[in-house]
């Protein structure tokens, strides 16, 4: 919304495809219209950052063309393929911007695919847009910034939060200290968060090893193994349970953009300028769908991003504005930096994948059929792996398998996470009536 | 039937009368399908693939774990979808094969 923000002022007239009803993104996501006005919005500390987001396209009023209902389902060239609630179209563009935002960083644990276990986020948009919690006696569990922050909505809602387990260890984040005051409300406000959980009985516990879900139909109980390998069992009837996040970067994939490995997250990602640019001249990339950075730093992106493509169709800009944009990049970035090595990513929860776990939810492919084939069947790459099991292959397009399944590859096979691989992508990249392809 | 999730802010919304299964039932306006059944039954759908049931897991139409059958011979995905009235889900009436 930034960027068409920023378009608009210059004078151009942006296209704003929106899959979902209302601007806001996940983070800012609103309940649906139809909900009116006695919504409760549950955003604390952003509640302003909120309603200041919401407010941008109204202000623009018909200076974007705001598309919402729109999924972008193909990329082709510069043409967009579209499902809208009319049926199939399609629009071709000379200069995109994609801003497609992230999901959670699954990983498969023994229970996950039981009625009752959500996602972190999943569990938060239950709270956000609808007014509703996942369970009356919930567990939480993240490696990642969102654990504190949902444990604390929902304890303040009411809810009985029976347990808040992170993956990673205490001293990780006590570690970055330092680079974490680069941004120092966020921190303060991380702080507060943990304060509050503590005092009503929330205390995260840090270093949490394998997990395990128990219920017949329906989450019943969860088993954990702390720090020092003690076991523990806690009663509760829903579990929210995601470590960190991924960019959802299908469409940069089709748009050929060039994708590099980052070591220190093990993910991959589409390459992106400190300005925006991608491997694809005429193709943009800003906020979490290029690397995950938060709310603030996709204002600021696409922000940025809107600046540089202005200069590159050879329109002056504010060089003041893009050097405060640039400052403050620079400085979240540094805070960045440090918040994801205070939440490395929990590597022991992939040895704990037992063989009977599932880990292909849509097709229900066990993990030890995926580690056969990458032991038995060289499938040490990861296309070849999908290929021979079906792994990634459903409706999800990897979503919610395709990190961890690199990972037990890499691990059966003994080769570096980095030689698996990524899933290739390809449309449509969600599901779409067959009615609409034929179009 | 148990159910997954509860209400935690009642909007008063005009109740939407809806089915599942045949079985009459009701939520509000502004439910999106997945509240509309997982304020009163834990399950959404039969999973294709072995004797199980799922109940949606990301809310933000990623993960397409929540597509839900109406009678009409729609599939919608619960989580994207905004409960209306008259909508006729079936949960065991969405046999494998």
């Amino acid at each position: 919304m930034r960027a068409a923000e920023a378009l608009a002022r210059a004078g151009l007239k942006p296209i704003l495809f929106d899959e979902a009803e209302r601007p806001g993104g996940q983070i800012y996501r609103q309940p649906p219209t139809a909900a009116g006005h006695t919504a409760s919005t549950i955003y604390g500390f952003e509640a302003r950052k909120a309603e200041a987001v919401h407010r941008v396209l109204h202000d623009c009023g018909d200076r974007v063309d705001y598309r919402p209902k729109t999924l972008v389902w193909n990329l082709f060239g510069r043409r967009l393929d579209l499902l809208t609630g009319d049926g199939h179209a399609t629009q071709s563009f000379d200069r995109l911007i994609l801003a497609t935002g992230a999901m959670d960083r699954t990983l498969p644990f023994a229970g996950w695919t039981l009625p009752g276990v959500f996602t972190l986020g999943g569990a938060q948009i239950a709270l956000k847009a609808q007014g509703v919690a996942i369970g009356r006696r919930v567990a939480f569990v993240g490696a990642g910034p969102l654990l504190p922050l949902v444990t604390h909505q929902y304890a303040k809602a009411g809810v009985e939060v029976v347990a808040a387990l992170d993956a990673t260890p205490f001293s990780a984040k006590v570690a970055q200290v330092r680079g974490l005051l680069a941004a120092p409300s966020t921190f303060a406000k991380g702080l507060w968060y943990t304060a509050r959980n503590r005092v009503r009985g929330v205390g995260i516990r840090n270093g949490v090893r394998a997990l395990r879900v128990e219920g017949g139909e329906r989450v019943e109980a969860l088993v954990w193994r702390d720090a020092s390998g003690t076991e523990h069992r806690v009663e509760c009837d829903a579990v929210g349970a995601s470590f960190g996040l991924r960019a959802e970067a299908q469409l940069a994939d089709l748009a050929g953009c060039r994708f590099a490995f980052a070591a220190e997250l093990r993910q991959w990602m589409p390459e992106r300028t400190p300005e925006g640019r991608s491997s694809i001249p005429e193709v943009y990339l800003a906020g979490d769908g290029a690397r995950i950075g938060g709310a603030d730093v996709a204002e600021l992106q696409g922000a940025r991003t809107a600046l540089a493509l202005l200069e590159d169709l050879g329109r002056g800009v504010d060089r003041g504005a893009v050097a405060r944009l640039d400052r403050a990049l620079a400085r979240q970035a540094r805070f960045r930096h440090a918040l994801d090595a205070a939440y490395p990513f929990p590597r022991h929860l992939v040895d704990a994948i037992g063989d009977a776990e599932i880990v292909c939810r849509c097709e229900g492919i066990t993990a030890g059929t995926l580690r056969q084939a990458a032991r038995d069947r060289e499938a040490g790459e990861v296309n070849r792996a999908k290929a021979l099991t079906r792994v990634g292959m459903g409706r999800c397009q990897g979503r919610v398998c395709g990190e961890a399944a690199a990972e037990l590859v890499a691990q059966a096979s003994g080769r570096e996470l980095e030689r698996v691989g990524r899933l290739r992508g390809q449309p449509p990249v969600k599901p779409i009536p067959i009615v609409v392809a034929a179009q | 039937m148990a159910a997954l999730f509860h209400r935690l802010v009642d909007r008063r919304g005009e109740p939407v009368p809806f089915t599942i299964d045949g079985e009459p039932a009701s939520a509000q306006r502004g439910d999106l399908l997945i509240t509309a059944l997982l304020l009163q039954r834990t399950t959404l759908r039969r999973f294709e693939f072995g004797p199980a049931h799922r109940a949606g897991f990301c809310l933000m139409a990623a993960c397409q774990d929540c597509w839900v059958l109406l009678a009409d011979g729609r599939r919608v995905r619960a989580c994207s979808t905004v409960v209306e009235p008259g909508m006729a889900v079936l949960v065991e009436g969405d046999g494998p094969g």
